[in-house]
């Protein structure tokens, strides 16, 4: 510890001085293996895209260089366009609604009552399916035969076809179903959040005259806004990358930005360098959502102590 | 929505009943929409196929049958795939708890540059788009030839369920109390020996939260198992029974037992350790 002074420090910058502290050089090795894992498997491959992206690549061999002739292919793809569409309404529709229903549900239950316990278990049931089971589940509820729903809204005339026919019907179900799932793990996060602002606060802003709805506005919301952003992050990329759920549950038919690689790589395997091209559209355009919550909405990112 | 606040404030008996009246009810509406599923399906996994076709009123009056539990259980295809599952999240829980719990134990505990950085990354990479590296990770995989096989679904899930165990684990480590090591460090033992010898037997509870965890993340991973995976033998139940309906002919019974097979164990173990998974599943969204 005493040796890494005087002139020694001077010439080797951070690196040395890092390195020459034994606790510091212990915690550099032993984060270097999950490090090393995770950039090896995520890291590279995402490189590795960008450059299948670039070329007329197949899955058998690599191709020659084509600028951006892959990504004009892919802009000129209804089935891309398609995708987009509807990943960007899911996105949308379902961390609104899983947000203001899972901040009510929040709200709700911050406060010590009897049967705590089974509204614990209630939220996390929905969360321990697999999704593609809670989708195998809800297709079989939506079924025009069997299916107890697509009987249901029929019988009221909510639907004038069956649910799994209809693309528009399928993308509605998608987005209900991901509400079902997740809003009561949004719920938690909140309440999580929630439970971290001292009650005083209340109860001074009470003494002061300040009714529910001021409370609401200039003590939760404030309070809550770091943990806010945290969930619909983490529930935005969620539901930008929805793949299981849209090919399970609506059988194949309806297209999301992930299918379409999927099918373009794994399916089709002609569209191959469009498939890579759509991969790194949505890699960047992930990026850009991470980016923009964090500069335009000031989410904190530091996690240091 | 306010009733967080309301039921403090004084508002007379009779509006302080009504409101935990009302508060009861949307409780019992909350539990009710959110195991629905569950147990219709359920319902449906219990009834003979002809009842099963006839109309949803019939699925809930009719007599309760086992044949679909029979025809799951019977078919070589789904015990294989349970299995299947079984062994590839398990290995993927091993890996990512003996390299996850070093890597968490040095973030929470140890003193070093770029901490904060090292952890963005770490989180940025499980709420990364998997689907944009399945071209690549196919031609890497085939290159080495490890194109279905366990290693092709272990390898990619080791990588997304990875960040959750750390993230989990350091906030489980930062609640140990410090004390201990330091006495151990006093008493001359390395950084290593502290962490083996005083932090694991204490976290255990934590650790075994955190390996529930990471074994239903990787026992749900559906992508990567249905782009590697091309041979059934190697198929685990989430690529298996989104195919039931197909191959058995819409046998949708064997598909909802199949469903309820897969999804009660991992309840069953949700629920018996709800506490510290809500905990762990909350720290850190909370803390970060």
């Amino acid at each position: 510890m005493t040796s890494a002074t005087g002139q020694k420090k001077r010439r080797g910058g951070w690196i040395k001085e890092e390195f020459g502290n034994a606790e510091r050089r212990t915690a550099y090795y032993m984060i270097l293996p999950a490090l090393l894992i995770i950039l090896a498997i995520a890291f590279f491959p995402i490189m590795y895209s960008v450059l299948l992206s670039v070329t007329s690549s197949t899955i058998t061999g690599f191709g020659s260089f084509v600028g951006a002739e892959n990504y004009i292919e892919m802009f000129q793809n209804e089935d891309f366009w398609e995708g987009l569409k509807n990943t960007l309404i899911f996105t949308v529709v379902s961390v609104t609604i899983e947000f203001i229903i899972g901040l009510g549900i929040a709200l709700a239950i911050n406060r010590a009552f009897r049967g705590r316990g089974l509204v614990r278990a209630a939220v996390l049931v929905p969360w321990a399916f697999p999704t593609v089971i809670s989708a195998v589940m809800w297709r079989l509820m939506f079924q025009d035969q069997i299916g107890v729903i697509n009987e249901v809204a029929n019988g009221i005339g909510l639907i004038s076809e069956p649910i799994l026919s209809d693309t528009t019907l399928l993308l509605l179900g998608a987005i209900f179903v991901d509400v079902w799932k997740t809003t009561p793990f949004m719920a938690l996060l909140l309440l999580a959040g929630l439970q971290t602002i001292p009650g005083d606060i209340y109860e001074a802003a009470r003494v002061d005259g300040a009714n529910v709805m001021q409370r609401f506005f200039r003590i939760t919301m404030p309070m809550l806004k770091g943990t806010i952003l945290v969930a619909l992050l983490f529930r935005t990329l969620d539901a930008y990358r929805v793949y299981d759920l849209f090919w399970v549950m609506s059988g194949q038919q309806l297209e999301s930005l992930s299918t379409f690689v999927f099918k373009s790589v794994r399916v089709s395997q002609l569209l191959f360098a469009q498939g890579n091209a759509a991969s790194v559209f949505i890699f960047v355009t992930a990026f850009l959502i991470a980016l923009i919550f964090i500069k335009v909405f000031g989410m904190q990112t530091g996690t240091e102590e | 929505m306010a009733s967080a606040t309301a039921t403090t404030t004084k508002g007379g008996a009779g509006r302080g009943a009504l409101n935990s009246a009302l508060f009861y009810v949307f409780l019992v509406l909350f539990v009710l929409v959110s195991l629905f599923p569950l147990l219709w399906v359920f319902r449906m996994s219990i009834v003979t196929k002809s009842n099963l076709l006839t109309s949803p009123a019939v699925t809930l009056t009719a007599p309760p049958v086992a044949t679909s539990y029979g025809t799951v259980f019977g078919n070589p295809d789904f015990i294989q795939a349970l299995q299947n599952s079984v062994i590839v999240a398990g290995v993927t829980t091993v890996i990512c708890l003996f390299f996850g719990s070093i890597c968490a134990y040095a973030i929470a505990r140890l003193r070093f540059r770029f901490k904060g950085s090292i952890m963005t990354i770490i989180l940025a990479i499980s709420f990364f788009p998997a689907v944009a590296i399945i071209a690549p990770l196919f031609i890497q995989f085939s290159a080495v030839g490890i194109i279905n096989t366990y290693w092709a679904m272990i390898i990619p899930d080791v990588v997304f369920a990875l960040p959750l165990t750390i993230w989990i684990l350091v906030a489980f480590f930062r609640e140990l109390p410090r004390d201990l090591e330091e006495a151990a460090k006093v008493d001359g033992a390395t950084t290593i020996q502290a962490f083996r010898k005083v932090i694991v037997p204490l976290a255990a509870p934590g650790v075994f939260t955190t390996a529930i965890l990471t074994f239903i993340h990787a026992w749900n991973e559906f992508l990567f198992a249905n782009t590697f995976i091309f041979d059934a033998a190697h198929y685990p139940v989430t690529v298996v029974i989104p195919n039931f309906a197909t191959t058995y002919t819409t046998d949708y019974g064997a598909q909802a037992a199949g469903a309820v097979i897969v999804t009660v164990p991992l309840i069953i173990l949700v629920l018996i350790f709800q506490r510290r998974i809500v905990s762990g599943l909350t720290a850190g969204a909370v803390k970060g």
